[in-house]
């Protein structure tokens, strides 16, 4: 009887030490093994970890929170990267699927790719860097609580709903490396709902693109103080020229209320 | 009755609610490739499945046979298989008749029993009927799916088949040893469906002739989709959404001559606040196409996906509830739900990105005809029928066309 | 003997120690409830427990109350039916109300639950993500027909789209109530409601006052048997134009609007002499058969330039095969008018006893026009007690296009369904034409108002729709799988083409 095809096995991926860095080869690996391997590896005292051949394996990184881990993913990771991580960073080389960074506390994602849909989901504090471009409702719903502010930076272009309901952090997109340059460096609904937090964009927005809640204005130099360590570390991290991405005004959009549907309601 | 049939009715008075992954691939230049990519394809997936329901379609897989219709059956049992064909003979010439080839899966229980045939309508029996060859075979299929207690057509379009079943995708792909076939055109499907059905008939993909559709999703407009469809003479008893699609391209395509662009974004249509900002014409097609086919917008998540001879096109809901991911590796045009499926595939393709919702993504096979099926001339029943092969359904389409 | 038997139905109770004998009391109320004499004295028969005085009394002294005197229990003799027949025993006359049957019939909406969604898909957020009410009244074809542009796409071919619909920006629009039963500032209210909502007010059978020209685009103009105030301009003043065939609360009742109302304004409006009983024929006297309905809705698309011609019926026993009747006469809409509907003034028997419910009309209507295939060839209308935004809700999912609201809006007025709008008294200032009543209502005032119950309806709707997981309206409508029924028997769930609650 011949083997039935597999997408995943379920198996333990195999692993090999180079220097302090523990290396899993996820090819064809079911993401619970691959995950379980990453967390027996996490406990054994192993900081620096590096996913080869990984491709779609889930919640890789998933509620880790050793702050000085590094996890390196090379391939294209799967849903809900960084779901509920504190502390820990993740790399990855490739594209990220959906959901990175959903309910994230702390720690930082930095994908040199694409990545997907609903990217940074009620985010609480931690960093997420994209270099181009991402889906659907990123940034939706990031909330900030003292100390905790988390930040996202897309160097590509957004579709809509950038920003949906978004009450605290930043928003910072940038439409440098996209696949769609014809299109707008975002889609419709951008900060519906905001009511927190700031969102910049680099160059020009339509009034047509903002929801109804948001207040639209060019970055002053004091937003620009603000934002300019963010690009800095997010140019450090994936390599890009600072100088380029500051050639462009930015612009800034706020929510115009704390309470935008204040008035909404008629109290029985 | 047999066993086979009367679990149709099991699905049938209840909205089928479920969850699901797909995966299309499609090579322009019309080169074949091995049935194993999409069982590739599908198996990166399989969490988005549990297991009920698996299947796939294929295009150019009998070059064989190119001119023939290639029936794929289900039975219950022998006497299905014999009443079956005896009703084939009657219409057509069978000039291959044979078991499906499939192995032993661990996994894979109770399978039907398994035929297809590759037939052609008898000399002079067009001219006699005064039917096109395609009305022929959408009639053919309709009775097979009415009369003949135990006997389901699973597909019965030219150089093409359906292979589905249940069980996980890999499974079904492997008891079917989709390796040993070649297409330029596959579609895939992983089910979750969230109760129990247990009936092979029932995994996706749906076809009628060369038409085959793949759906992940939940369609929150379902009742009222039924009931426009209803308005002009189809019958929804699956409570499938999948159904309904099917019905909607046919109703929109081949009995209102929409082209396929447009029908897409009836289905997935473009918001108010979109269609006000565009030009002039565009915005008076879109208004009309809104206010015309409201009832027939699908809304609520879905991604769908609807093969043809032709190529494949993939389309997502108006405000992209549910994931798809395309890609394109040279000449190959790939889409699935998950970007893990299309690097199984093709580990670099050239370029891979998120469409737009509402947004279809077309593949078209060269030298292949556009889908249109204008020499169809059927009721409405009677593509209810040959698609579900209901009883109810069928008793009145059968009636009609007596 | 004494002039009458009937006693008084409330109590008007001041608590004199906090009055501040100001007379506020005296001034607003419309029925001479009260004399002065050194402090307010009511006299309670007159009383219609509007709450004019009550709302306006500085002191807050002043309270209603339900006459508490027994009468002998009798369940089949209720003191209202004694009341009736002392009435008429006295005058002879035929009994004459006002507003919606108030009767203790089922309400059918009130035993319709709307479903949610929950996991296997997801409900929508109303307020961040788009959540489409926008409608189109009017007929569209069963298909679009589009031709190759040239360049690769496609445009529409000539005659091969919608047109001549009416955009709505949700699904509400206003009922007709004409001038005359309802005063000058009422209608000039609507009509900038109206426009404000993106919506359409109706001027009823009373003619279009040259006030409202400023916002015709958003009026329907009505065609009644009396044809008050109908002329060319007038047809092609409107939005759309409306045959009134029937109204809920009076089906197959003409109307009579005593000449004591036709003052100057009213007389120029519907163009007839002041002081003249204005009197709407029972039917049209051009339509005595369905033919007859036909040609008069192409006399007025022609005199109107192919204006949409829509048609309002009572909801009566085979409401289904008229309006199919209906739309195959060329009407752009049926206007369905359900037994609770309300009116200006009828007689209290026709009122209580006669109709369908709205509910079972539109379910009929709706199912009817399907089988035939014709339901994209006209919008519905529905009316006859819209009293929330649930059953605003409830209708659409049954299959109306649109509801109308007339109660709704003249509550939001300040009406307190007193039922007592055929007096011509209205306190409230809404069913009146006398002037020192009249401008208790400034248009302004009266057009945010409606327009605040619009929005907060319109509002209310996002929120079913997203609870439901779809974002446009369309979505809703007609899809009944979306509701459930409980305490309804088995036969009118199947009329209605809903499961009970746990199907």
């Amino acid at each position: 009887m011949q083997q039935v095809i597999e997408g995943y096995r379920q198996v333990a991926p195999a692993m090999r030490a180079e220097g302090d860095t523990v290396v899993l080869d996820a090819n064809g690996v079911y993401y619970q093994q691959l995950n379980e391997a990453i967390r027996s590896a996490v406990s054994a005292g192993a900081r620096n970890i590096r996913i080869e051949n990984a491709n779609g394996q889930r919640y890789i990184g998933a509620g880790l929170r050793a702050r000085d881990l590094r996890i390196e993913v090379h391939g294209t990771a799967g849903n809900d990267l960084a779901s509920f991580m504190d502390g820990p960073t993740v790399e990855v080389f490739g594209n990220a699927q959906d959901g990175v960074g959903n309910t994230m506390a702390s720690g930082k994602v930095v994908v040199h790719g694409d990545a997907g849909d609903v990217l940074g989901y009620g985010m609480r504090g931690g960093r997420v860097y994209v270099r181009g471009d991402v889906g659907y409702r990123v940034g939706i719903h990031m909330k900030a609580y003292e100390s905790l502010v988390p930040v996202v930076v897309c160097g590509g272009k957004a579709r809509d709903f950038f920003g949906e309901y978004m009450a605290g952090g930043v928003l910072v997109l940038l439409g440098m490396n996209t696949q769609f340059p014809g299109d707008p460096i975002a889609g419709s609904f951008l900060g519906t709902g905001m009511h927190g937090g700031v969102i910049y964009v680099r160059g020009d927005v339509e009034p047509w693109q903002c929801g109804k809640e948001v207040g639209v204005a060019e970055a002053s130099d004091a937003d620009m103080a603000e934002l300019r360590p963010i690009l800095e570390d997010y140019c450090a991290a994936l390599g890009l020229d600072l100088d380029e991405v500051l050639a462009q005004p930015f612009t800034r959009i706020v929510p115009v209320s704390h309470r935008p549907y204040g008035k909404l309601y008629a109290y029985l | 009755m047999s066993a086979t049939r009367p679990r149709y009715a099991e699905e049938a008075p209840f909205k089928i609610h479920g969850g699901c992954g797909l995966a299309g691939i499609c090579d322009e230049s019309g080169k074949p490739m091995s049935g194993e990519q999409i069982i590739l394809a599908m198996a990166v997936q399989r969490d988005r499945g549990n297991g009920l329901g698996g299947g796939f379609a294929g295009y150019g897989i009998y070059p064989e046979f190119p001119d023939h219709f290639a029936f794929h059956l289900m039975y219950h049992d022998e006497q299905a298989r014999e009443e079956t064909e005896a009703l084939l003979a009657e219409h057509c010439i069978v000039d291959l008749a044979e078991p499906m080839p499939t192995r032993p899966v661990k996994g894979i229980s109770d399978a039907p029993l398994l035929y297809r045939y590759f037939l052609k309508p008898l000399p002079g029996e067009l001219e006699r009927l005064e039917m096109s060859e395609e009305d022929l075979v959408v009639r053919l299929v309709m009775t097979i799916n009415a009369t003949v207690d135990g006997a389901f057509v699973a597909s019965s379009g030219k150089n093409m088949g359906v292979f589905k079943g249940v069980g996980f995708p890999e499974e079904i792909g492997h008891f079917y040893r989709l390796e040993e076939y070649e297409g330029h055109t596959w579609t895939g499907h992983n089910r979750f469906p969230t109760n129990t059905p247990g009936w092979w008939g029932g995994a996706h993909p749906f076809a009628l002739l060369d038409w085959t559709i793949v759906h992940n999703g939940e369609i929150s407009s379902y009742g009222i989709n039924s009931r426009y469809l209803e308005q002009f003479g189809y019958k929804c008893t699956l409570g499938t959404d999948t159904e309904v699609a099917a019905y909607l391209f046919d109703l929109m395509l081949r009995r209102h001559g929409l082209p396929l662009e447009l029908a897409c974004k009836a289905l997935a249509a473009p918001l108010w606040t979109e269609i006000d900002r565009m030009p002039e014409g565009e915005r008076e097609l879109m208004r009309s196409l809104r206010a015309v086919y409201g009832p027939a917008m699908l809304n609520g998540p879905f991604a769908i996906i609807l093969g043809f001879n032709g190529g494949m096109v993939a389309l997502n809901d108006r405000i992209k509830l549910r994931p798809l991911v395309a890609a394109r590796a040279g000449s190959v045009v790939i889409v699935a739900s998950e970007e893990a499926a299309i690097r199984a595939v093709a580990s670099e393709p050239d370029a891979v990105w998120m469409p737009k919702a509402g947004e279809p993504t077309v593949a078209r096979v060269a030298g292949m005809p556009w889908p249109i099926h204008g020499d169809l001339h059927l009721s409405p029943a009677e593509v209810s029928c040959a698609v579900l092969g209901t009883e109810d359904v069928c008793d009145e389409a059968v009636e009609v066309s007596a | 003997m004494p002039a009458t038997f009937i006693q008084p139905e409330f109590r008007v109770k001041i608590d004199y120690d906090k009055c501040h004998k100001c007379g506020r009391c005296v001034q607003q109320c419309g029925w001479g409830v009260y004399d002065f004499n050194e402090r307010p004295i009511p006299h309670d028969e007159k009383c219609r427990a509007c709450h004019r005085c009550v709302t306006f009394c500085p002191a807050r002294c002043i309270t209603i109350e339900r006459n508490p005197l027994a009468y002998r229990d009798n369940e089949n003799w209720s003191a209202p039916l004694r009341k009736a027949v002392w009435k008429q025993a006295e005058t002879g006359g035929v009994l004459l109300t006002s507003m919606g049957n108030p009767q203790p019939y089922p309400r059918i909406f009130d035993h319709l639950l709307l479903d949610a969604c929950q996991v296997t898909n997801p409900s929508i957020d109303p307020l961040r993500e788009p959540m489409e009410l926008r409608t189109y009244l009017g007929r569209k074809p069963d298909a679009v027909t589009v031709e190759p542009d040239g360049q690769g796409g496609f445009r529409l071919a000539e005659g091969g789209g919608v047109s001549r619909n009416i955009e709505l920006a949700t699904p509400i629009i206003f009922s007709p109530m004409s001038y005359g039963s309802v005063s000058l500032n009422v209608h000039k209210s609507l009509a900038m409601a109206a426009e404000r909502c993106g919506i359409l007010m109706n001027t009823g059978e009373g003619g279009l006052h040259e006030d409202l020209y400023p916002y015709q685009d958003h009026v329907i103009v009505q065609v009644a048997s009396g044809r008050f105030g109908v002329g060319p301009e007038y047809l092609q003043r409107g939005a759309a134009i409306e045959i009134k065939i029937g109204q809920g609360a009076k089906p197959g009742i003409g109307g009579h609007l005593p000449g004591e109302k036709i003052n100057k304004e009213v007389s120029s409006t519907r163009m007839i002499p002041q002081g003249t009983d204005a009197i709407s024929p029972a039917p049209h006297h051009d339509i005595y058969s369905i033919e007859d309905l036909r040609q008069l809705i192409y006399a007025l698309k022609e005199a109107s330039g192919y204006k949409p011609v829509g048609v309002k019926i009572a909801a009566v026993h085979n409401v289904g095969a008229i309006a199919s009747g209906i739309v195959r006469a060329g009407a752009d809409y049926v206007y369905l008018d359900g037994f609770r509907g309300g009116t200006g003034a009828a007689p209290a028997v026709i009122r209580d006893h006669v109709g369908i419910p709205i509910e079972i009309a539109i379910a009929v209507v709706d199912q009817r026009l399907r089988d035939e295939g014709i339901r994209n060839q006209a919008s519905i209308v529905a009316a006859g007690s819209i009293r929330s935004s649930a059953d605003v809700a409830k209708a659409i999912a049954l299959g109306a296009d649109v509801v109308a609201i007339g109660t709704a809006a003249l509550v939001a007025l300040g009406c307190h369904v007193c039922q007592s709008c055929h007096t011509g008294s209205c306190s409230w200032g809404i069913t009146t034409q006398k002037p020192e009543l009249t401008r208790r209502i400034d248009p302004e005032w009266g057009a945010e108002r409606v327009s605040n119950l619009v929005h907060a309806w319109s509002h209310e709707l996002q929120e079913i729709l997203g609870a439901l997981g779809v974002n446009a309206i369309e979505s809703l409508r007609g899809s009944r799988e979306r509701l459930r029924s409980i305490g309804l028997d088995e036969q009118t769930n199947r009329i209605l083409g809903v499961k009970p609650a746990g199907m």
